[in-house]
């Protein structure tokens, strides 16, 4: 059976939204109304999900993303001609599934000539868990760290930064970072050195993706060059001293 | 005929290369090199990082370059291994959305293939029959190669420990000399003496694999060399030893080469990989193929270290052959080793 028609008016627009920056692989296709308020939390409700592919394997990105692009656009009823804009999780995350999210976004849209805006990837989640008024977002972020930032009514307050868990809870314990709930990846897994309670929005969305970019989107911004959120410099040492004896001195 | 995009971010080097019917129409580089100086090596993380700023300005500068545009883009061909994993990440990712996103086929191909399909961009096609001396800071390799996509690839040998481009590394550290050791040995060694130092010319002995290759004890040679210089106070005179050490490798590199041809009654020799853009394995590369009857076909040095203008060659090489194209689900192979150009879809075992 052919995949059904979508037709397009003028009043909308198809987004491919790409998150790789965690340990699930998300991509999907949005409609984001002409219309919509440039306010991602009062856009977000007027954002419809077209298509949406997840699978949770810190392995896969590079294998699944551009297929789960085709899929999408297919499942949307579209042709990769029709999108007007990508948006892309630019974390912060572990390094390669993030850098191939983003190659992967930028990529598409220098192919499709249209604009790339990114986001940070915990407004992903953070949009999303909007029912307690300050919810603390954290991702894994490896290495025993947790990727975070803290959401009041659904807007970021602040950049995200990085910390290991005890040293987070040792800041919500001081009251130095004030949270009624947690939510994310990263919170699950070190749910009880956290100890706040947990909402179940584990890893960003398609849909609070796409509304946090509404700003650029509805003004057609001009495109983005993507610069991922690492927050950690590479391990990389310096060498330093003299060299060994060859000598076996 | 199809414009071939190719795309090569194995390690350092971020390649985009235009390739039609054999013809290179425009490439472009961006290299994280500089950033890599202070360690003294490639520092993976590093690279990897700047290939995902480099790569959609390469793709605009080659493009540029050939006067084309994506719309112009038939096929793409990128570098799926070996090489730095979370480098290659990068150029994957970017090579299946391009194809995914203009709907052209997508080929996953091996990295030292390209390096022996660039000659062919500034030689034409290979004989029949050559053998391939692919020499860099990741490989030291002599191949047996017939038709390159068609037909397999055979490894002949690997070093057994270091790359001879890891030693010219290795070795300028030991002289104080900057990194990449490679231009710099090459420079210091102009003004020296090559027969000051008889370093040795590793696995020649009578009992030796004839056709094996091995840089880690070369290198601690010079090492212990130059350490019983310093402590017995006396001067490094360091470009009587950049010589001296260069001409052990190519001295060794260029004997087993022609030994190869010998033993597989080939004809032609290629020399390609960053070490290939030396100037005494040239040298004695031609001098000795001339003395020996052989055919020597060395790239110019801009094709001979990482570039994207090679995997485009090895791309277009495939869409000649009507290959089919790789699936988009292809994965990286950092540690592949070369049997067939095309990673995922060999040709049918002969």
């Amino acid at each position: 059976m052919a995949a059904p028609t979508l037709k397009l008016g003028s009043l909308l627009m198809l987004v491919l939204v790409i998150d790789a920056s965690s340990a699930a692989v998300t991509v999907g296709v949005v409609d984001v109304p002409a219309d919509a308020p440039a306010d991602p939390m009062a856009a977000l409700p007027r954002l419809t999900v077209r298509a949406q592919r997840t699978v949770i394997d810190a392995r896969a990105h590079a294998e699944l993303l551009s297929t789960f692009a085709r899929e999408s656009v297919d499942e949307a009823g579209a042709t990769m001609r029709d999108l007007g804009a990508v948006v892309a999780g630019i974390g912060p995350g572990p390094y390669t599934g993030l850098r191939v999210g983003i190659v992967t976004a930028a990529a598409f849209a220098d192919a499709l000539g249209i604009a790339v805006y990114g986001v940070c990837s915990l407004d992903g989640i953070g949009l999303a868990a909007r029912d307690r008024p300050a919810v603390l977002v954290a991702s894994d972020a490896r290495r025993k760290e947790v990727y975070w930032a803290r959401y009041v009514d659904g807007r970021r307050d602040g950049d995200p930064q990085v910390h290991r868990p005890a040293d987070l809870a040792a800041l919500l314990g001081a009251g130095e970072v004030q949270a009624d709930a947690m939510t994310g990846a990263g919170a699950r897994m070190y749910a009880d050195a956290l100890g706040l309670p947990m909402l179940d929005v584990d890893y960003p969305g398609v849909a609070a993706l796409a509304a946090a970019a509404v700003p650029s989107l509805v003004s057609g911004a001009p495109t983005e060059i993507l610069a991922p959120m690492y927050l950690r410099q590479p391990d990389a040492e310096v060498p330093s001293g003299p060299a060994k004896s060859t000598l076996g001195l | 005929m199809t414009l071939v995009l190719g795309i090569e971010t194995s390690c350092d080097e971020t390649g985009v290369g235009l390739v039609e019917d054999g013809v290179l129409l425009g490439d472009a580089l961006s290299s994280s090199m500089l950033e890599h100086v202070r360690f003294g090596g490639v520092v993976p993380e590093i690279a990897a990082r700047a290939h995902v700023q480099a790569i959609v300005p390469a793709v605009h500068e080659a493009l540029a370059k050939a006067g084309a545009t994506l719309a112009d883009v038939g096929a793409i061909a990128v570098t799926a291994g070996p090489g730095l994993a979370t480098a290659l990440h990068v150029g994957v990712a970017a090579a299946k959305a391009y194809a995914t996103a203009l709907s052209v086929p997508l080929y996953a191909v091996h990295h030292l293939a390209g390096h022996a399909a660039a000659d062919t961009l500034v030689h034409g096609p290979l004989p029949a029959k050559s053998v391939v001396l692919i020499v860099s800071g990741g490989h030291t390799s002599l191949l047996l190669v017939g038709d390159l996509v068609a037909d397999p690839i055979v490894h002949l040998s690997d070093t057994v420990d270091d790359a001879a481009g890891e030693a010219f590394d290795k070795v300028a550290r030991v002289l104080g000399l900057p990194y990449p050791g490679g231009p710099a040995i090459d420079a210091a060694a102009a003004s020296g003496n090559a027969s000051a130092v008889a370093f040795p010319r590793p696995l020649t002995g009578r009992n030796d694999p004839p056709l094996g290759f091995s840089f880690s004890g070369l290198k601690t040679a010079v090492a212990r060399h130059v350490e019983t210089l310093a402590r017995a106070g006396a001067p490094v005179p360091v470009a009587d030893i950049a010589a001296s050490f260069q001409e052990a490798v190519a001295d060794t590199l260029i004997r087993k080469a022609i030994a190869a041809c010998r033993l597989h009654e080939v004809g032609t020799l290629v020399i390609v990989g960053g070490v290939a853009a030396n100037s005494r394995v040239r040298a004695l590369a031609q001098e000795r193929c001339a003395a020996g009857g052989l055919e020597l076909r060395v790239p110019p040095p801009r094709l001979c270290t990482d570039n994207g203008a090679m995997i485009a060659a090895i791309g277009d090489l495939l869409v000649r052959a009507k290959a089919a194209p790789a699936t988009l689900t292809v994965p990286v192979r950092p540690s592949v080793q070369l049997r067939w150009a095309d990673l995922e879809h060999p040709p049918q075992e002969l």
